[in-house]
């Protein structure tokens, strides 16, 4: 039997990054990175949807020249009219495969091919059947999942794309509330663009002082990196179709790189891992959820246990 | 505007029949409801009897189904909606859009809400639920100010539920993984936040420390009020600043705003706490079945005394008003 192979896919940039932050990051992704997709847009907050958006034209050109495929991103959340007609241009206007992030998106993406994210519940196989029925094509589950789950519905749905997200800090919950602009003492609306200064999230530590969440404006995400390698060959094998690897203020070409040979089996989990550990410093991995605990928590095998406890 | 009222058990059912409920909600003792909490909740048999005597009282029962069903156990809440449909619920609540396709198709009559864990937060999202599910009503997430649900409610051919009492999620409800990421049980897949069977006092130094999994969630000094450590009402330290990051332990009140919600198109207005105590469920049911049939100045007595039975006796507008955000 042929062995299958998974495709890598990169998520959207969840944090604030400078206009030429953003752009120079995708043209290095254009040129040097082996992942087949991209999705890309501000997903997070709509109010920093000016500082990409003068670049989105030339990074798209330069990352379907690189061989990519791009996806556009929708927000995970909207309230307001300006955010509903946005969702509304962006599907009604958009060349490329847009991909859902709330429910808003799914009932205007209807009939039109398209892709789910990993913000939108997707839990079992008869929710992604009737989302299927709609014309989604592809769907990120989300980060909550445990193996059981994922396996249950690649057995249902063989035929169908599932990415599973593998490499980067998980968006946990989103507010109406900004806590990232409430710690500087402002409030969402005056909010200052505070998340711009805190590209890889504002860290947020318990009294304790342990480690244990990030702020990223209205999104709160998991301090820890999830970080899912030996995982993957039993899903892959099992019909997963997409690794998504989701952008973290490090060098995202070299973990493509990782991901690509890991699933390639030339490296194994634990080489990868010490590889990982270099890439992206002093941030602790996780893969609880997958095991079904809590999603804090990092299951190692074998060798990878050594490393990670020293 | 109708007064939906939580029920944990039979009892609280009753108390809030006698005390005027329009509907009250409640659900099965098991993982397909969000309040899945030991001790609490209905067998199918307690359902049969407080449905009947809902009915007697022309009172409607309100079933909630309302977590994501766990890929390959998906006969559970199968069974849970069939024997809801079966013993005659007058709606079921429903977030899951796997378990809200099997409901429209199997039972085209039976009535259709939208939980709030579903998250419809806006006019594409709701007309995407009532054409896809031929949902009849929602409950918003707890993200909209009273100008944005007057908005809303003007564009869509559904009826709009709200919290108006009780507790409050801080996240858009729905679409918060973090008592999962502390605990590994999360109210999507387990029907619980912030679960007590995670949960963990000890003293430190003349402070009492609230832990959450291996997570400290607040340290008390002597003196100040405790609190249980729901994670986003916890105390942490950003940037070497301490406070509540996210919110206050406070709960949603919005009485004041009777008059404005009902202006916006409001249908229905909802009380938290299923976990609640009968006694709790029969005040605060009372208390506001009277403030929505008083005028706004026989109201403020009525809402002094709803604030008394407030959680740590402060309230919050939360995201009704816009200064909240």
């Amino acid at each position: 039997m042929k062995k299958k192979r998974a495709a890598l896919s990169l998520g959207p940039i969840y944090y604030l990054w400078d206009g030429p932050k953003w752009r120079d990051f995708y043209f290095r992704i254009a040129d040097e990175a082996d992942v087949e997709h991209v999705t890309l847009g501000e997903t997070v907050c709509s109010k920093r949807q000016h500082f990409s958006e003068p670049h989105a034209a030339e990074v798209i050109e330069r990352l379907e020249a690189g061989g990519k495929q791009v996806t556009l991103s929708t927000l995970a959340m909207v309230t307001l009219e300006r955010e509903c007609r946005h969702v509304r241009d962006l599907i009604r206007d958009s060349d490329h495969k847009v991909e859902a992030n709330d429910l808003s998106a799914l009932g205007l993406l209807k009939g039109q091919r398209h892709s789910i994210g990993p913000l939108v519940n997707v839990y079992n196989a008869a929710t992604a059947r009737a989302l299927a029925a709609r014309g989604a094509q592809n769907i990120c589950l989300p980060p909550e999942l445990p193996a059981g789950s994922i396996r249950q519905m690649l057995y249902a749905m063989p035929d169908f794309s599932f990415e599973l997200f593998a490499f980067g800090r998980m968006p946990l919950a989103i507010s109406a509330r900004c806590a990232h602009a409430r710690s500087k003492g402002l409030t969402k609306d005056n909010c200052q663009f505070v998340c711009g200064e805190h590209p890889d999230g504002l860290p947020l530590r318990t009294l304790d002082r342990q480690s244990f969440l990030v702020l990223n404006g209205v999104q709160t995400m998991s301090n820890s990196c999830a970080v899912l390698l030996d995982d993957l060959a039993p899903l892959v094998d099992a019909g997963l179709a997409r690794v998504r690897l989701s952008p973290q203020d490090c060098d995202m070409v070299r973990v493509a790189e990782i991901y690509r040979a890991v699933l390639d089996q030339r490296v194994d989990g634990s080489a990868a891992l010490s590889d990982l550990f270099r890439i992206y410093p002093d941030i602790p991995f996780s893969n609880g959820f997958l095991h079904q605990r809590e999603g804090a928590a990092w299951v190692a095998r074998g060798r990878s246990a050594a490393l990670t406890l020293g | 505007m109708e007064l939906i009222c939580p029920a944990g058990t039979p009892a609280a059912f009753r108390e809030a029949l006698e005390a005027g409920a329009d509907a009250v909600y409640c659900g099965f003792r098991d993982e397909t409801n969000a309040r899945n909490f030991p001790g609490l909740n209905f067998s199918r048999e307690e359902l049969r009897q407080s449905i009947a005597l809902a009915r007697r009282k022309n009172v409607q029962t309100f079933v909630a189904l309302n977590t994501f069903m766990r890929a390959g156990d998906e006969a559970l809440w199968y069974s849970a909606a069939d024997d809801a449909v079966a013993l005659g619920a007058d709606a079921l609540i429903l977030a899951d859009f796997g378990l809200m396709a099997y409901v429209a198709e199997r039972y085209p009559q039976q009535r259709l809400h939208v939980s709030v864990q579903a998250s419809a937060s806006n006019p594409d999202a709701i007309r995407f639920l009532v054409e896809t599910f031929n949902a009849k009503r929602v409950v918003l997430p707890r993200v909209l100010t009273v100008q944005d649900i007057a908005r809303l409610t003007s564009q869509i051919d559904c009826e709009v539920e709200i919290f108006v009492f009780g507790g409050l999620c801080v996240m858009a409800e729905g679409r918060c993984s973090l008592s999962s990421y502390a605990t590994g049980k999360s109210p999507n897949m387990n029907g619980v936040c912030s679960p007590a069977s995670h949960v963990r006092y000890r003293e430190e130094g003349g402070s009492l420390v609230s832990e959450l999994g291996a997570y400290t969630i607040n340290r008390f000094g002597s003196g100040e009020a405790s609190g249980y450590p729901t994670l986003c009402k916890g105390r942490f330290d950003v940037a070497g600043a301490e406070g509540y990051t996210f919110e206050d332990p406070v709960s949603l009140d919005v009485i004041d705003e009777i008059d404005a919600l009902r202006a916006a198109g409001v249908s229905a207005l909802k009380i938290e706490g299923r976990q609640r105590g009968r006694a709790y469920v029969a005040e605060v049911v009372s208390v506001l079945k009277k403030a929505l049939g008083a005028t706004s100045a026989e109201r403020a007595p009525l809402v002094s005394r709803l604030r008394t039975l407030s959680e740590g006796q402060r309230t919050t507008s939360g995201a009704y008003d816009k200064r909240w955000r």
